[in-house]
């Protein structure tokens, strides 16, 4: 217990990061996931192909692979660069990475809720006049986001936990790291264990309560 | 009124089909299709399941393309693509079997989507507009309701004020009353009637012959993908011309 006492100033802060990166993601990976979708859905036959082939190849790779190619491809190879300082670099690598995985997740959520909207809801929007865009912003997409909010929790729960990967792009501020350096001093501890655990709880069982609610409030209308 | 032409009218009709063929894989459904119809006057399709009704229909706002012949709508050949589709389209109401209102709109924004976004009306003057269509349809009281609130027949007439909605030159129906229970269909057949009263251009798919009596200019009765027989709903039904018409019409008649 005296060490979770000790180290929890430390510990909270790198939770912290946690937190930031996950909410930059859920942002970003919900806009990409969304174009992602659009191209899957789209009646150009090579943006269909290129989302095809996007994501099968990212959803399918694991990602600590992803997190590495996006420190020493993109970073160390190709010399993008986010910032002078390598922390603040290195949190958006994380970024970038998990929100290109997650986005696969969302953009496959979606096309299922794409799936269940009927037909003659396109048909319909097609014979006012609308245009692809038109149909898929304002009578499609919003109807498919009302069936799959449960499972974009779940999706958004996974990228919350995945965040305790960024060491795999040399991110070194997030908690997961930060509890393997204090063991690396003083040993393992159990209560700075749990007190982890009950931390991630503390966000990502209000994620799932939330989204489980508000699908359930949408289905009534 | 105007009559049904000879050669030199249909150029001056509002669409003209003219030796159109669709195939589906190796079905042929639609087979030289020539047929012109004139502003303001209504036509009903008539025939078998499967002979190709609403492929027809559908082929004229373009949601179905074709393989060979052409498609003039006033005068000028189907745009394939792009803005000259989508404003053909919007020219162009349709009323679908299952209604296909927007499920996560209300009644009203269904009526005032297409204004609004295809023809870029203010909300302001399209929420009065649609507020006077839904009042004319007999629906306005269900205005901020969502669809699935509604009585398939109420549906249907708000399907109806939202092709209105767009000032079409002219209606395309596809079996507007099948899908709804009996009670509901005179409501619906009343919208229809009137609107061809006040000369809308209609094109109706549907077996309802006191509507094709009452309204319809000409009876096209079509069966394998071709028009074996057009005539006048009267002639039509009490005295058609075509062996293949009389066979249908006893079975409809005795069912
Ligand atoms: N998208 C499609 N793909 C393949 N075949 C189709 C498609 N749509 C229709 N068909 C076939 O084309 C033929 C004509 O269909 P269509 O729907 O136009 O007939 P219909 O006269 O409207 O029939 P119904 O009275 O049953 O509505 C049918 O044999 C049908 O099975
Ligand atoms: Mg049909």
């Amino acid at each position: 217990m005296d060490e979770l006492i000790k180290y929890a100033p430390d510990l909270l802060l790198s939770f912290l990061k946690n937190v930031q990166i996950a909410a930059v993601c859920a942002v970003l990976s919900l806009i990409l996931g969304t174009i992602l979708v659009s191209m899957r859905v789209s009646p150009t036959p090579v943006l269909r192909a290129a989302g095809t082939v996007y994501v099968n190849v990212v959803r399918n790779t694991p990602l600590t692979l992803i997190l590495a190619f996006s420190a020493l491809g993109l970073s160390d190879t190709l010399g993008l660069s986010f910032s002078q300082t390598p922390s603040t670099n290195g949190f958006w690598l994380v970024v970038l990475g998990l929100s290109a995985y997650t986005a696969t997740f969302v953009c496959e959520a979606l096309r299922s809720g794409i799936n269940t909207v009927p037909l003659g809801q396109a048909e319909a929007a097609r014979a006012l006049g609308f245009t692809f865009v038109q149909s898929l912003r304002m009578i499609i997409l919003p109807q498919a986001f009302r069936v799959v909010v449960a499972p974009l929790g779940s999706v958004m729960i996974a990228m919350m936990k995945n965040t305790t990967v960024a060491i795999a792009a040399g991110y070194l501020a997030e908690s997961a790291f930060t509890m393997k350096d204090i063991f690396d001093d003083t040993g393992v501890s159990i209560p700075i264990f749990l007190g982890l655990i009950v931390a991630f709880m503390a966000v990502t069982l209000p994620i799932g309560f939330f989204t489980g609610w508000l699908a359930k409030r949408l289905a009534v209308t | 009124m105007t009559e049904t032409g000879n050669a030199t009218d249909r150029q001056g009709a509002l669409v003209v089909l003219d030796n159109v063929n669709k195939y589906y894989g190796n079905l042929h459904v639609l087979r030289n299709i020539n047929l012109g119809i004139e502003r303001g006057e209504v036509v009903v399709v008539i025939g078998p399941s499967g002979g190709g009704k609403s492929t027809l229909c559908r082929t004229v706002n373009r949601l179905e393309s074709i393989d060979s012949g052409t498609i003039t709508f006033e005068g000028r050949p189907l745009p394939a693509e792009g803005k000259g589709l989508a404003r053909l389209r919007s020219e162009v109401g349709m009323v679908f079997q299952s209604f296909n209102l927007f499920a996560h709109k209300t009644i009203l924004e269904n009526v005032t989507l297409g204004p609004i976004k295809v023809r870029g009306i203010p909300p302001k003057d399209a929420e009065k507009r649609g507020l006077e269509l839904l009042e004319r349809v007999g629906i306005a009281a269900q205005a901020h309701k969502h669809p699935a609130q509604l009585s398939g027949g109420q549906q249907q007439r708000a399907a109806i004020a939202r092709a209105l909605a767009m000032n079409p030159k002219m209606i395309l129906f596809d079996e507007p009353t099948s899908a709804l229970d009996p009670e509901m269909v005179q409501e619906v057949l009343d919208v229809m009637i009137e609107l061809a009263g006040e000369g809308m251009t209609m094109m109706v798919v549907t077996h309802e012959m006191g509507f094709a009596r009452r309204a319809a200019n000409r009876v096209v009765f079509m069966a394998e993908g071709q028009i074996v027989e057009e005539n006048t709903p009267e002639e039509f039904f009490t005295n058609a011309r075509t062996d293949r018409a009389k066979d249908f019409l006893s079975k409809i008649l005795t069912h």
